[in-house]
């Protein structure tokens, strides 16, 4: 191995070098000026694979600052596999604070949720996207989903939510439903589940999203209006679990189904922190919407 | 009486044409094929006007440039040259030809409808028939389940497919049954223009007489234009009023459907006429 002589550290600050950062900042603004376009990116290489959090990864470290803290959870957890690998990363080349609490972090990171509590101005919050084209699954062709979507060509998306209903009676999408942004651009919101879609419109913090494997990057602003493709007389709903947490009795959160040892079948907060808070009597400030608010205490 | 579509030296040329391209092709020189450049001129210099509830024949053999017209009229292919002017889009007054990609889908959605030879190009064999007409529907701006259920239910029942096959995919069709899916779909928005693009080749001769029985029917009820494109001139007796014989890419004759078919004056359509079975 060659020894490195010439620099104190042998990376440079949060692992990408300082023009790669800035090439992926200047696609951020842009994908920020055109809420829900796809930005092409460099997309450069990871000492992790393509396709395995380095889009939501490029883009942390991109904009990670020496003061920030950092939190990042993998389908809800802190603690999953995914989680700790990269949180161990972004910590060991920025030497930034992590933690698991979300109030107290700068900066979160997420894979397939968005956290119970609700995200403030200044936070923002980043997303692992598998699949940033919310049209691939009617039209394969990546030249034919850019016209589509710069000429706001979205009929094949609507039938196939209307083939969804005719076939299933209602619309079969339980994670990554797709939604229209600032009334102009389909967006795939990463598979976040249906229940999560709402906590995007008109949030107050900025989401931002990073496709790795595919190159793309996108954004949804503060403030911005997002709405769930839905018809006039099929509505879009989110996940009814008729159940509540076996640990905290708690019902408006996203619940995870558990099969203990004893066979048994039981609900659990999906959100681990947000679990946490609740056992330890700690304050919570869980996001509202009018679908939430329609489940009984 | 205006015309509802004007059509002006439409042309559309294969490679590219040289200065003396037009003048060395067509049917004087029995070749579409520029002898210098080796550019393919599929329609060149084509011209007409169309008037509402008319029905227009274009006949002629293979590769004489007529499914090409329609396609560059319907935006499938982008014209080399020419200009269309369709009324009910901006009164008339603009070429549609020139229009944006997304004028161009509007038209396509509001005031056309095509139907294919083959009905693979005008639906998606992976949505089911209903939904088909839905995407046609839903391009017009309607996001409300039940009444496209009702519209193309309607649309079904007009064109004499079973409605309760509605949620089908046209894969499971015949033949027959997947053209007048195709028409169903053409005319979902009441299209004052209707493209019929070798509407019956293979199908067989029954049905065949019940696709072309339906077209007459809904031309008189609906009162729909439109430009039929045959090699069948009993096709063309069938549906026209009137017609252009085109070969070579080139228009060689035009008029009354009958007095065509009575009284050809181009040699090559009373060899077309004469070898009518």
């Amino acid at each position: 191995m060659i020894e490195n002589k010439k620099y104190k550290n042998s990376y440079n600050f949060a692992f990408i070098d300082e023009s790669t950062k800035k090439e992926v900042r200047r696609k951020l603004l842009k994908a920020v000026a055109i809420p829900g376009y796809q930005v092409p990116y460099s997309s450069p290489e990871m000492p992790i694979s393509r396709g395995w959090g380095t889009g939501g990864l490029h883009v942390t470290l991109a904009i990670i600052g020496r003061e920030d803290i950092f939190k990042i959870i993998d389908q809800g957890s802190d603690a999953s596999v995914n989680a700790c690998n990269l949180r161990e990363f972004v910590q060991a080349m920025t030497g930034c604070k992590t933690t698991y609490d979300t109030t107290e972090a700068t900066l979160i990171q997420t894979r397939h949720r968005i956290t119970e509590e609700e995200l403030r101005e200044d936070q923002i919050f980043v997303f692992q996207v598998p699949m940033p084209e919310p049209l691939r699954s009617v039209e394969r062709y990546e030249y034919r989903t850019r016209q589509m979507h710069g000429e706001a060509d979205y009929a094949k998306m609507w039938v196939s939510l209307y083939e969804s209903f005719v076939r299933h009676g209602g619309i079969m999408r339980g994670a990554d439903y797709p939604v229209k942004v600032n009334g102009r651009y389909i967006m795939a919101p990463s598979p976040i589940p249906r229940w999560d879609i709402p906590n995007l419109n008109q949030s107050k913090t900025l989401y931002l999203f990073g496709a790795g494997r595919e190159k793309r990057l996108y954004a949804v602003p503060p403030y911005t209006t997002v709405e769930p493709l839905e018809f006039e007389d099929v509505r879009f709903t989110i996940e009814k679990f008729d159940n509540l947490c076996y640990k905290t009795g708690y019902r408006r959160a996203f619940l995870d189904e558990l099969y203990l040892d004893d066979g048994s079948r039981h609900f659990v907060i999906n959100d681990s922190n947000f679990l946490d808070k609740i056992e330890q009597g700690g304050e919570i400030k869980p996001f509202i919407n009018p679908y939430i608010q329609q489940i009984e205490l | 009486m205006s015309a509802l579509l004007r059509v002006r030296n439409l042309t559309k040329i294969y490679g590219e044409p040289g200065e003396r391209t037009l003048e060395q092709t067509g049917p004087e020189w029995n070749s579409n094929i520029c002898p210098e450049t080796d550019s393919i001129v599929a329609c060149a210099g084509v011209s007409f006007d169309l008037y509402p509830g008319e029905v227009l024949g274009i006949v002629g053999e293979s590769g004489s440039g007529k499914s090409t017209v329609v396609k560059l009229l319907y935006f499938d292919m982008e014209k080399t040259a020419g200009s269309a002017w369709l009324r009910p889009y901006n009164d008339g007054r603009t070429n549609m030809l020139e229009a944006s990609g997304q004028q161009k889908r509007y038209i396509r959605n509001h005031l056309m409808g095509t139907v294919y030879q083959n009905p693979r190009d005008g639906l998606n064999f992976s949505f089911s028939s209903g939904g088909n007409i839905a995407e046609k529907l839903i391009m017009a701006g309607s996001l409300h389940v039940g009444s496209i259920r009702e519209r193309a239910s309607f649309l079904l029942e007009k064109t004499e497919v079973p409605v309760r096959r509605m949620d089908d995919t046209p894969a499971s069709f015949s033949g027959g049954m997947q053209q007048r899916v195709q028409i169903a779909k053409a005319i979902a928005n009441n299209p004052p223009l209707l493209f019929l693009d070798e509407v019956t080749t293979g199908l067989d001769v029954s049905v065949q007489a019940k696709v072309l029985d339906l077209i007459r029917e809904l031309q008189q009820e609906l009162g729909i234009a439109m430009i039929v494109v045959s090699h069948d001139l009993s096709v063309i007796r069938m549906l026209t009023d009137r017609t252009l014989v085109m070969k070579h890419g080139r228009v060689v004759e035009s008029g009354l459907t009958d007095q065509i078919l009575q009284d050809p004056q181009h040699a090559y359509t009373q060899l077309l006429v004469s070898s009518l079975l």
